[in-house]
This record gives structure tokens, C-alpha cells and sequence, in this order.
């Protein structure tokens, strides 16, 4: 096999080590708005399994728990339970079409804002600077020899960002037990080995993830930005420098020097410096972006500085883009957000959730589930009567214990007992005593004269006789002998 | 490969790799370093895997692995574990007495669920799935009619010592005579025996066979069926005046079974299953629908509903 020597003549290396980003600090409205989303999603995150919810005694206090083992879902006054599970399938559908929705109106804002892998990183980031110092200094520190200092500064930040990574692991167990015992249980090595391995793994991930490969994950690992660009048109949002206003580009002073021949960049370089992925926006949309805004501070910060519009770089659309560059002005960014396709989607997602909405209020909780016994179809009584056998699950999902009654229409004549009572104390109706929360499986035995179609469907319907009265019922199979067997 | 000329591409400064297809040309960029160091980490784990697991194909078997682990040796480890896991419960329904398993609504379903098991293995075959029985050859175990009786202790002797087992002394025994057969009853007085027989079940009327059939019965049948056809369960003599048959109720089929009774055998079970075994296989016979409470005291809403 060739080598890179021999068919170009110079080595090239087969690897190339992740140029470090030392991003500068920078103020600004986005970069506000960037702290707020930071500050709430964090304390969404650390803080919601701190939530106590009162559920009676039969139930966890915790407002939302994940709760794997009893295979419930608890958020607030919701319960979840697993054949349930379209409510969940329905969020997921719910955020796509959110992220349709938010991606077509103002493109990447979930990479640049919401994305855990940028509002950890961008935390990280803070640390370096909280450390280190500010971008000067970290390229001094990053490129210096290895004094005491350094190694001082690189312990304690280190040290640090395993801090946050051991929180943030620690965080997301809390969704899956009772979050004060489970924290007592951790630290006393009695909580389960999984509880320790998810810790050591998110641990670990957080740690290398948002401490040291940071944009590389958005640039090689993540798929996101390509599906993102795929769902982005001409009026998307993008930040966008405005080449036609900025070139051609020099300092204050070249262009001070060529009245009149210069654009409004003075090539400051302070949107790069900014910039959390380390690229130049001047080089046009690239893969590399987030849209996090940064640069649009760091650029209407030299503007003002030198006493230019603001907004050389700046959220625009390709379309308008184009009007710009041909003189016009661009559209109002109303019309760019309420455009046909933004309302669609939208509708589509309030559409979708009102409909959760509406069943969430409608669902009763008291299921019922008939099987009906295949092996034998059917019994021959000695009085001549047909028993059918069938297995019902009985779902209390409420969280008190309940009495409800179990009857069957539509079968003239016929009985039901269980196998805990006999045939002598058969009626039309049985009462059954369900303990809270839970799946009582019950044997009915329905027995009916033997007259009658071979198979015939009938109704075996449940109702609460304490509170709420709304059961549940289902239509299933009677059958007989055929005539003449 | 040697026409491959290779240049370097002046917007990036990184050479090409030399190939170019329709004007397009492949930069030669270098991979990652993590990414190399994750490749060489999967190399790495792949070896490693290949040593101490069974991993390379031989002629009739793959290599070992340094650890000795196998898919067999965990299912035998497994199997060991959960048989540790039922041991509570498999002895402590070995310390109960069947008829007092009802009263102890968790043992009684573990008897269920584990006796359910041995039947879909031993019992099938004859009485069916779900015990539902076949037509003229083995009774249904799900209905109310019982030949030796249905409560807990009888289902568990019958299973135990088995029915008319020819070498076996407790079993249960008895003998319908071939009147047929043997020149008890002629034809015509076969007859009037089945003539009366399917009036006490209501499938005729009366008429002068059957009143005829009635003499007869008396004389021949009742000291087994019992003077109106009630059936004995002491010898296993069918109740006659319901309407289950086993081997049928019209004017055929019981002609044949009293020219020529069937005597069905069951194999006994006790010796070849263990007590515990035939113990659960018993409660799930009773749980199938039919189960009487005879002796057995079955407490009062222990079960399904779970409120004594
Ligand atoms: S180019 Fe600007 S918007 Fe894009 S990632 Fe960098 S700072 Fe953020
Ligand atoms: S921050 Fe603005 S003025 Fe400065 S280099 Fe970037 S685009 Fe030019």
C-alpha cells in the first residue's frame, strides 16, 4: 500500500488534534437572553425531582418520577401507566413538530440556546473564564509552560468541571426514585448498582462532552444540524453577516485612509473571538454554526463603538439576504415569523396537544380488559346451562382502593361468578374490591342457557360504586356448542 | 493508483487525495484525534473481547475464552438461581396439606400457576389444553361433573394412584359389566335400559320401553347409579340424569356402552411425579371451573378480589 509520502511527497498527518476555542466574554441582549435560557433550564433540570407532590398514601410524593420498577409515569396530577404510552408517543410527536416549528420560524435556536450540549458547554466556558481569565489569558495559560500556577489552575478546574459533571449525573438519577432517598441511599452505598453506573457514565460523558470535545460534538458527532438544514427554507432566520454592508472590510484607520472605498467591518475580529465553535461568520452560513447570536452582541458592540448602525451581523433571512444585497429593504420580522408554513405547523401542534388535552380529561380510571378463555370455548354444564370462561384485568388507576361492580348485558339468562365465590351465589352483577393503584386480574365464570347462536357477542361492563362512577366495558364472545354436537 | 496526482488545494492548504470525478475533488483531511484514539480504542476492545470470550469459529465448536463463560453455563447458573428463588414457595406447599392451600391465597396461586405448568406437559395429551377433555374418549375437567368427586383431596388421590391402574393397588377401581357382551341383557332389553335412561335425563319421554328399562335398571344398574340414576361416586358411576355424557347420551352411544362399557384408565402419578408437583397439579385441576368444595374449607372470597 502507498503512503501519504510516497504519492504527494509530504507527510500528512493522519489525525489532527481539536484546536482549542477560547471564546471571549461578551454582553449583549442575546447573550442575556442566553443566560436566562441557561439559568431555567438548569434549574429545570437540578430542581425537579425536588418537587414534592401529595398523591394520598398508596402513591409516590414526587411531582415527577419516572418510576421504572412499577412501570408509572407521574408528572403533577398526571399518572401515566404503561398502555398508556401514547401520551408520551404524543409529546414526542409534539416536540418534532415543535422543533419543525421553531426551526423553520428562526432556524437553529435549539443548537444555539436549548441544546444540553450547548448550555453545558457554554457553562464549562464560563468556568475557564472564572479560572483562567478572560480569552487573553487563556491562550497565554493554553500555550505557556507547565508552571505552578498552571497545574494549580488546570487541578481546580478540572476539578470543578467534574463537580458539575457528578451533579448533573446525579441529577438525572433523582427522575427515577424518591430524590431525598435516593440521595440518602447514594451516599450511604445502599442505592441500586445502576443508580452508580448511570452516575459514573453521565458523570463521565458530561465531564469529557462539555469539558473538552464541546463543538467538536455539534460539528462530527451530532446529526442534528444536518436534519436542521433540511427543515430550514429561504425565510428561516439565520445569523447572517451582511457582506454587502461590511466589505471590504479593514481598521479604523486603513479606512479612514480610503474615504469612501471601505465597508462597515473594521475587522475588529471580535465575532470571532466570541464565538463558542471557533468560526469566522464573515465566511459566510456554515455547519459550524449554532446560532447562538454571540457574535451579533460582539459586532453591535464595535459598531457602536465606532458609531455605525448596528447590525452588520445580524438574524436574517436568505431571502431577504438577497433583497438586501440588491438595495431593498428587508420584510418585517413579523411576516417572517407568521408565514404559511409557521402557522401550519403550529396548528398542527396545538392541534395535537388539545387533543391529548381533551382525552387526559375524558380518560377514566377504571380500565377493564376481557380475555376470553380459548382452551375449552366453552363448558357443558350438567343443568344443560353453557359456561364460558374469561380472564378480566381490572386497572384501578386511582390511587385509593376501590369497589366496583361487574355485570354483562346482552346475554339473556346468563350469570357470572368468579372463582372466588361459587355458581350457587352467581347473579347478574358481582362487586369486586380493587386495591389502589394497581391490575387486579380476576377468573369470571359467565354461564347462560344453552339456546342460543353459536356465537354472540355481549357487553361485560365495569362502574364505580364509590365516587366516580364512570367504568369501562368491552364487547366479547359468547360461544356455544353448534346445534346438534 | 500511481496516475493519482495528488496537489494541494490552495483555499484550504490541505492536499487532495487525488481522485476527482466530474470537476470535484476529495480533500485529504485528517481525521480527528479523538476519533482515531476511539477507533484504536474499538480495535483494542475487539481483541481483548476475542481472548477472553468464546469468539472464533472451529470445526465443531468456537474457542473458549480465558473466562470460560458460556451461554450454557448461564442458562444451568440461571436455572439454578430461580429454582433457590421458588424454593420458599415450592416448600411451603409441600408443608401444606392441599385441603388447606385455599386458605392461603398466595400458595394457592403458586400452586396454580406451577401446577398449570406440569399439566400443559403431562396431562394434556388425554384431557386436553385447558383440561376441556375429548368427546367419547377423556372426561373435561372444566365442568361441574365430577365421576370420583372434585374437591381438593380427591383430585390429588385420583392424580396420585390414577384410575384402574392395572398394577397398582390404591387406585380406583370398579367395573361396569358388559351386559352386552357378555349375555346379561339382550338386545331388545338394552333397549328399554337406554329408553329409560334418556328419560331420567330428559331427552325422552316416557313410553312402555322405558318403563320397561326402569325393572331393568333397578335389577342391574341402580346398585352402582344409584336408584334414580344419581350416579356413585364410591365406585365412579356416572351421574345419568344430567347432561353431560362422556362417552355420549343418544340412543347409539349409550347402546355401546352398555353392550360394551369403556372402563377408562388414567395412569397414576404418584412415583413418577414428586408430592409437590402432583399437589399444584391438583389445585389447578380445581381452579379450572369445576372444583367442589367438598371437605376442602375454601375461605370466603380468598382469591381473585383479594378482600377476605
Ligand atoms: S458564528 Fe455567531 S452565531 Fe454562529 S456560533 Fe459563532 S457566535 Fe454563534
Ligand atoms: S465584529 Fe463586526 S466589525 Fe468586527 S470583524 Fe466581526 S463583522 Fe467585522
Amino acid at each position: 500500500m502507498a503512503s501519504p509520502e510516497d504519492l504527494s511527497g509530504q507527510s500528512a498527518p493522519l489525525y489532527e488534534a481539536r484546536k482549542g476555542v477560547y471564546p471571549k466574554a461578551v454582553n449583549g441582549p442575546f447573550r442575556r437572553f442566553k443566560w436566562a435560557i441557561m439559568a431555567v433550564t438548569l434549574a429545570i433540570y437540578y430542581g425537579t425531582p425536588w418537587i414534592r407532590w401529595d398523591r394520598g398514601p398508596y402513591a409516590p410524593d414526587q411531582a415527577v418520577l419516572v418510576d421504572l420498577a412499577n412501570r408509572r409515569f407521574y408528572m403533577f396530577q398526571i399518572e401515566i401507566w404503561p398502555h398508556e404510552f401514547y401520551y408520551v408517543a404524543g409529546l414526542l410527536i409534539m416536540a418534532g413538530i415543535g422543533l419543525f416549528l421553531v426551526t423553520s420560524a428562526v432556524g437553529r435556536a435549539w443548537c444555539g440556546y436549548a441544546c444540553p450540549q450547548t448550555v453545558w458547554t457554554d457553562l464549562f466556558q464560563h468556568v475557564d473564564r472564572l479560572i483562567d481569565g478572560d480569552r487573553n489569558a487563556q491562550v497565554r495559560l493554553a500555550n505557556g509552560p507547565w508552571t505552578a500556577e498552571k497545574l494549580a489552575k488546570r487541578v481546580i478546574k478540572y476539578g470543578i468541571y467534574l463537580a458539575i459533571a457528578f451533579w448533573t449525573g446525579g441529577a438525572w438519577i433523582m427522575y427515577f426514585a424518591d430524590a431525598p432517598t435516593l440521595t440518602a441511599d447514594f451516599w450511604t452505598g445502599q442505592a441500586a448498582l445502576v443508580a452508580y453506573g448511570t452516575v459514573a457514565v453521565l458523570t463521565a460523558t458530561t465531564f469529557i462532552l462539555g469539558g473538552f470535545m464541546r463543538e467538536q460534538v455539534c460539528v462530527y458527532m451530532c446529526p442534528w444540524p444536518r436534519i436542521q438544514t433540511a427543515m430550514m427554507d429561504e425565510k428561516s432566520l439565520l445569523v447572517t453577516y451582511k457582506d454587502w454592508r461590511g466589505e471590504p472590510r479593514g481598521s479604523v484607520k486603513k479606512a479612514q485612509a480610503h474615504p469612501g472605498g471601505f465597508g462597515d467591518c473594521i475587522d475588529c475580529n471580535q465575532c470571532v473571538a466570541v464565538c463558542p465553535t471557533g468560526i469566522d461568520i464573515r465566511e459566510g452560513p456554515q455547519i459550524g454554526c449554532i446560532t447562538c447570536a454571540l457574535c451579533i452582541d460582539a459586532c453591535d458592540g464595535a459598531m457602536a463603538q465606532v458609531g455605525r448602525p448596528r447590525g452588520l451581523i445580524d438574524y436574517c433571512t436568505l431571502d431577504d439576504a438577497a433583497t438586501e444585497k440588491a438595495g431593498g429593504t428587508g420584510q418585517p420580522i413579523r411576516k417572517t415569523l407568521l408565514r404559511p408554513r409557521t402557522l401550519i405547523y403550529f396548528g398542527v401542534w396545538t392541534a395535537i396537544g388539545a387533543a391529548m388535552l381533551f382525552s387526559l380529561g375524558q380518560r377514566t380510571r377504571l380500565d377493564l380488559a376481557v380475555q376470553h378463555e380459548r382452551s375449552p370455548l366453552f363448558v357443558q354444564l350438567s343443568d344443560g346451562h353453557i359456561r364460558n370462561n374469561y380472564t378480566l384485568k381490572l386497572r384501578n388507576m386511582e390511587t385509593r382502593p376501590r369497589r366496583v361492580a361487574v355485570s354483562v348485558s346482552g346475554l339473556p339468562g346468563a350469570v357470572l361468578w368468579t372463582d372466588a365465590g361459587s355458581r350457587e351465589k352467581a347473579g347478574q352483577r358481582i362487586e369486586l374490591a380493587l386495591p389502589a393503584d394497581s391490575v387486579t386480574s380476576v377468573k369470571l365464570f359467565v354461564a347462560a342457557p344453552a339456546i342460543g347462536p353459536a356465537r354472540q357477542d355481549f357487553t361485560i361492563g365495569t362502574r364505580g360504586l364509590d365516587g366516580d362512577p364512570r367504568g369501562d366495558s368491552d364487547i366479547i364472545q359468547f360461544d356455544r356448542p353448534e346445534a346438534g354436537q | 493508483m500511481a496516475d493519482l496526482k495528488q496537489r494541494i488545494d490552495e483555499a484550504t492548504g490541505t492536499s487532495t487525495v487525488g481522485h476527482e470525478w466530474d470537476g470535484i475533488e476529495e480533500l485529504d483531511t485528517p481525521m480527528p484525534r479523538w476519533w482515531l484514539w476511539t477507533f484504536y480504542a474499538t480495535i483494542v476492545w475487539g481483541l481483548a473481547y476475542v481472548v477472553l470470550y468464546p469468539a472464533w469459529p472451529m470445526v465443531d465448536s468456537a474457542t473458549k475464552g480465558v473466562l470460560g463463560w458460556s451461554s450454557r453455563g448461564d442458562l444451568a447458573s440461571e436455572m439454578a438461581a430461580d429454582a433457590k428463588r421458588r424454593a420458599p414457595t415450592v416448600n411451603a406447599i409441600a408443608a401444606t396439606t392441599i385441603t388447606d392451600l385455599p386458605a392461603k391465597p398466595e400458595l394457592m396461586q403458586a400452586a396454580v400457576q406451577g401446577g398449570g405448568a406440569a399439566f400443559r406437559v403431562h396431562c394434556v395429551q388425554c384431557h386436553g389444553a385447558g383440561g376441556a377433555g375429548v368427546k367419547k374418549l377423556y372426561p373435561s375437567l372444566t365442568d361441574d361433573d365430577w365421576l370420583w368427586g372434585g374437591d381438593l383431596a380427591t383430585i390429588e388421590y385420583t392424580v396420585t394412584h390414577g384410575i384402574r391402574n392395572p398394577d397398582h393397588k390404591a387406585t380406583r377401581t370398579s367395573l361396569m359389566p358388559a351386559f352386552g357382551r357378555d349375555g346379561i341383557l339382550d338386545a331388545a332389553q338394552i333397549g328399554d335400559v337406554v329408553s329409560f335412561v334418556r328419560t331420567i335425563s330428559r331427552q325422552e319421554k316416557a313410553s312402555a320401553s322405558s318403563a320397561r328399562g326402569a325393572a331393568l335398571f333397578a335389577d342391574n344398574c341402580a346398585v352402582c347409579h344409584g336408584a334414580g340414576g344419581e350416579g356413585g361416586r364410591q365406585v365412579g358411576a356416572p351421574k345419568l340424569t344430567d347432561a353431560i355424557w362422556l362417552y355420549g347420551g343418544d340412543r347409539d352411544s349409550l347402546t355401546a356402552t352398555i353392550t360394551q362399557p369403556r372402563n377408562g384408565v388414567m395412569p397414576r402419578w404418584g412415583g413418577r411425579l414428586d408430592p409437590v408437583t402432583i399437589k399444584m397439579l391438583s389445585a389447578y385441576v380445581y381452579s379450572l371451573g369445576g372444583g367442589e368444595k367438598g371437605l376442602a374449607p375454601v375461605a370466603e372470597g380468598a382469591g381473585a378480589d383479594g378482600q377476605p
